[in-house]
């Protein structure tokens, strides 16, 4: 890419024209630009435009009888103002500015960076799906409805929770959903119970949760093997817990043993169970959280069902829960009649109601059903299985001599779909920080793994690479972690001062805090 | 091996060998105990071919009739505005369809200035001077304002405004219900907001008062006088004594759901006292997509931006003195400050705010407001156009821009039915929506720049033989076999 020429080109004469510097892309790092950024509100001119308004065709009005001037802004927004080219090559400009998944590997943990098929976009964009109307008659859009209907199916078999309402927005939204589900039904018993449990490895999704749902949060303790510490659920189980949210595996990589044991105490005080569906890219087809013992469970589409990020959204988090949670699932759902065509139910009086508006992230359903369709039951259970494999191999590599006494396994022995290093003995011995290795990290060309979560490992490094990444990709990752730590010993300076190929280098975050600037200022 | 992964038998020898397993079986015979093993194969059909599932998901789509298969007036949240070729061919690209929220800014500052720049036009949108960097679409970010008043007021109830839409009302309740706040609805008058229910139901215990700007039922509200009206009940009350608000300032934090589109030409939000807008940003370059992905968006006045909900992006500069952007306050947040977050959103719509803000910047300074005006005179023709035919009424005759509401005299499914036999969805059944036993009979006609002249002509055209068959069952007959 010629990047030179094009920040020559793209620059206003006068403004910050400079080169590239050589070293740019050193490190096999992806090509991005580096240039000073301007955002769209300082380019243009006035007057310029993109959008040509069609001419009006109806009688004109009396501006003052149509909208009173009482009502009418005085003078409009500041809005950029360029022509269609400028805003083409401002944004391609600064997309260049991004890394992402297509680019390099993405190990960031817990969030299943895994390959997104250009298939599900094609589909996707059909007008029969892109350009329904969420009001649009259920007789004329069964074509849609059967698709949820189906995907609701796929979900309930694949959870072992046949009753699933796709409705809530993203996995903080399935959450709010399941904690507020867990409420109804005990209202409905009778009973006000006033708190959750929640591990102390818990996304923090989990507890903000609780909150929001009006419980309070009650942490467990973490036992040696990076289970739920049995003894401190019994202690803390009691008739005043409404549930327990749990993430089996869970944040450290590592199914807990204990969940049939888990189930029955929590089901012994009469609480509800709730799965974590961040986690599921573990278990596909392998095993069932409805099978484990869990009342409700919510998907991330996003993750293990390949719904591209988009940098930050759209999700989509439906649930599913056991027959006894149902009467209370978000409305609406999709069930089939007794002609085979298909509706929408809006469930019955007891229903939690409405998480949102329509019928959920329809978009994600089609891209989640796509997937679905072309993996089929061996295919889901074959992308868990390479991806507990991936994330094994890849932890037999950091664990070779060179990397393993600087970051340790946290707890366990295997993993499953990602696992946990500790970089403390990395600091105490490289006087590197976790927070170094992941910036040197950005200089080979890698996005570095989650750091820092799990709260309870110190300096950790949550790594899950996917399955659908090859032994090539995971080599060289462990050889760039493995020579990171070599450079280190000879010189700290250089992973702390990382990184040095990136468009922007290391950001000062507090001042951004302190004194926030949160929108361009206009002239 | 599976689709899309590509472990070969030699790498698998390799894998295992490396990490000391003989089988992949063991890897989870060893983890996962054999009671909550799954011992058959799932309950789904075998996997497919790539064009195997395009035909498969094509046909679906097909089944489907969609804004592009009929002259379609549907709206009510959601409108088929034309989205620009641009917009699809950005949302495509891989820099911004495949990252993960941008945790590492350095090789993240492309999604983190789209960020900054969305949050800069919405500011100017709503006149309000902090925005944050999408919700999820617009009814769950009425529910999080109403969370934000609850946290800044610790009061007990909302107050809104029957003209809200009723996903928003019911959101609110789903949401309010969990934290044991009470919604109270006040109705509407003449088709907007009862200024005396309104004045009558806000007290010091109301969190906040939330409306609609256009309501509805598409009717322009006064809302420089709601928002007015609201602070002065709320000091008023407070003056009294009648109350128990537990923060100091007897207002009620004044929350108004607002249309983009309409904001060109609209008294913006910030400029009517409001203290918080949210709203659907699906009108603003985004897909009908049968109902989302779309965007919700938040702004707000100053004081409130430590307890917004959310991502926000912030300027800053980098070791060298490069300006950058991160993401910003994030002490706010559910990473950070767990069970004290103001908010639980962790994904949100990134990809769907991109293609806000590059509509806006499409349409321009000028465009919006043209855009506006354009929509302001074609609805006001059709609901003059509409309300001249035989059995239709409109409901009232307030200043509407977009979207309109009548009351048509007959069997309003049968009619609906009719208009479909000829290529026309004449609009939203409204009671099937709101609930409301006012609301029989009603429809909800949508216009935007793609409904024409003619195709608004081509409406009544439609709609009057529809309500003439209504009457004279065998001409429907008759209109049908033709």
């Amino acid at each position: 890419m010629s990047t030179v020429e094009d920040n020559l080109l793209h620059a206003d004469p006068g403004i910050d024209v400079h080169p590239v510097p050589t070293h740019a892309h050193a490190g096999g790092a992806t090509p991005l630009q580096r240039d000073r950024a301007r955002t769209v509100f300082q380019k243009g001119a006035p007057g310029r435009r993109a959008f040509v308004c069609p001419p009006l065709d109806v009688p004109a009005t009396g501006a003052e009888e149509l909208l009173p001037s009482r009502y009418r802004r005085s003078e409009p927004p500041r809005l950029p103002e360029l022509s269609e080219p400028e805003i083409v090559r401002h944004y391609v400009g600064i997309s260049k500015r991004n890394f992402d998944l297509d680019s390099g590997f993405y190990p960031l943990g817990s969030c299943t960076m895994k390959h997104n098929p250009r298939l599900h976009e094609r589909v996707a964009a059909l007008p029969g799906h892109a350009r329904l109307h969420p009001l649009q008659d259920p007789e004329r859009a069964q074509g849609a409805l059967e698709l949820m209907f189906n995907l609701q199916g796929a979900l309930g078999e694949i959870s072992g929770l046949p009753n699933v309402s796709l409705q809530p927005s993203a996995g903080s939204a399935g959450e709010l959903a399941g904690v507020l589900l867990s409420r109804a039904y005990h209202e409905d018993r009778g009973e006000t119970r006033h708190k959750v449990l929640t591990p102390d490895t818990a996304h923090g999704t989990n507890p903000a949760t609780v909150t929001m749902a009006g419980f309070e949060v009650v942490k467990l303790a973490t036992d040696p093997d990076g289970g739920i510490d049995l003894d401190d659920l019994r202690a803390k189980a009691d008739s005043d817990v409404a549930c327990l949210m749990l993430t089996n595996p869970n944040t450290l990589g590592l199914f807990d043993r204990n969940i049939a044991e888990i189930a029955e105490i929590v089901h012994g005080v009469g609480a509800t169970l709730y799965y974590d569906g961040a986690n599921l890219n573990a278990v596909m087809g392998l095993s069932r959280p409805g099978d484990m013992g869990f009342d409700i469970v919510h998907f991330n589409l996003h993750k293990s069902f390949t719904q591209p990020h988009g940098g930050g959204g759209p999700g989509s988090g439906p649930i599913a829960v056991s027959e006894r949670i149902a009467p209370f699932l978000p409305r609406p759902v999709v069930a089939r009649r007794d002609d085979g065509s298909f509706e929408l139910d809006q469930i019955g009086e007891k229903s939690i109601g409405r998480l949102r508006g329509f019928h959920g992230n329809y978009g994600c359903f089609v891209r989640a059903y796509a997937y679905i369709c072309s993996l089929g039951a061996d295919g889901l259970k074959d992308a868990s299985e390479a991806a507990v494999l991936n994330a094994n191999y890849l932890l037999a590599r950091l664990r070779e001599k060179g990397v393993a006494e600087y970051l340790p396994l946290a707890y366990g022995e295997l993993c499953m779909h990602e696992f946990v290093l500790s970089g403390g003995p990395m600091k105490k011995e490289l006087t590197i920080k976790t927070l170094d290795l992941a910036k040197r990290l950005l200089d080979f060309g890698f996005h570095p793994p989650t750091v820092y979560f799990p709260l309870l490992v110190d300096e950790a490094l949550m790594i899950e690479p996917t399955e659908t990444e090859t032994k090539e990709t995971l080599d060289a990752f462990a050889a760039a972690i493995a020579k990171i730590l070599a450079e280190a010993a000879e010189n700290p300076e250089i992973a702390a001062g990382a990184p040095y190929t990136t468009p922007v280098r290391r950001l000062d975050e507090v001042a951004a805090a302190k004194r926030p600037v949160i929108r361009q200022a206009l002239g | 091996l599976s689709r899309y992964t590509a472990i070969t038998p030699a790498d698998l020898d390799a894998m295992l060998a490396a990490i000391g397993v003989s089988s992949v079986q063991e890897i989870f015979d060893r983890q996962i105990p054999e009671a909550v093993r799954l011992d058959r194969a799932l309950a789904l059909p075998d996997g497919l071919g790539e064009q195997d599932v395009y035909t498969h998901l094509r046909e679906l789509a097909a089944r489907n009739t969609s804004a592009e298969d009929e002259l379609s007036f549907l709206g009510a949240g959601m409108y088929d505005h034309y989205v620009p070729a641009l917009i699809d061919m950005l949302m495509e690209r891989s820099e911004f369809l495949t990252p993960y929220t941008p945790y590492q800014p350095e090789i993240s500052q492309g999604g983190l200035q789209v960020m900054f720049e969305y949050q800069t036009a919405i500011s100017e949108l709503t006149d309000l001077p902090v925005s944050n960097a999408s919700a999820y679409e617009g009814p769950s970010a009425v529910a999080a304002a109403g969370y934000l008043a609850k946290l800044h007021n610790g009061r007990s109830r909302f107050v809104v405004s029957a003209g809200l839409h009723p996903h928003s009302i019911e959101t609110l309740r789903t949401h309010a219900h969990g934290y044991g706040m009470q919604v109270v609805e006040v109705p509407l008058r003449d088709g907007v907001t009862d200024a005396d229910a309104w004045a009558q139901a806000i007290d010091g215990d109301t969190s906040a008062a939330i409306f609609a700007q256009p309501n509805f039922y598409g009717v322009v509200e006064d809302a420089e006088a709601l928002s007015a009206a609201a602070k002065a009940a709320g000091v008023a009350a407070e003056g009294n004594g009648n109350g128990n608000g537990s923060s100091g300032g007897g207002a009620p934090v004044v929350v108004a759901q607002v249309d983009p589109i309409t904001l060109g030409i609209l008294k913006p939000p910030g400029a009517c006292g409001v203290d918080v807008a949210v709203g659907e940003g699906q009108p603003l370059g985004n897909r009908l997509d049968f109902g989302g992905p779309s965007f919700g968006f938040f702004a707000a006045r100053e004081e409130y931006l430590r307890r917004m909900p959310g991502r926000i992006a912030g300027e800053t500069l980098d070791v060298d003195g490069r300006r950058g952007f991160v993401l910003t306050l994030q002490t706010r947040e559910q990473h950070i400050r767990r069970e004290k977050a103001t908010s639980n959103i962790c994904t949100a719509q990134a990809l769907n705010a991109l293609a806000g803000v590059v509509y806006l910047t499409w349409l321009g300074r000028q465009g919006l407001v043209e855009l506006g005006d354009l929509l302001l005179a074609r609805t006001h023709y059709a609901r003059e156009t509409l309300a001249a035919l035989e059995g239709v009424e409109k409901l009232h005759e307030q200043p509407v821009i977009r979207e309109f509401a009548l009351r048509l005299d007959g069997d309003l499914a049968a009619i609906r039915r009719h208009c479909a036999l000829h290529g026309v969805n004449p609009g939203v059944d409204v009671h099937a929506m709101s609930g409301r036993e006012q609301d029989r009979g009603v429809l909800l006609v949508a216009i935007t720049e793609r409904r024409s002249r003619a195709d608004i002509d081509r409406l009544a055209e439609v709609l009057q033989a529809a309500l003439a068959a209504q009457h004279d069952p065998a001409a429907a007959g008759e209109t049908v076999a033709a």
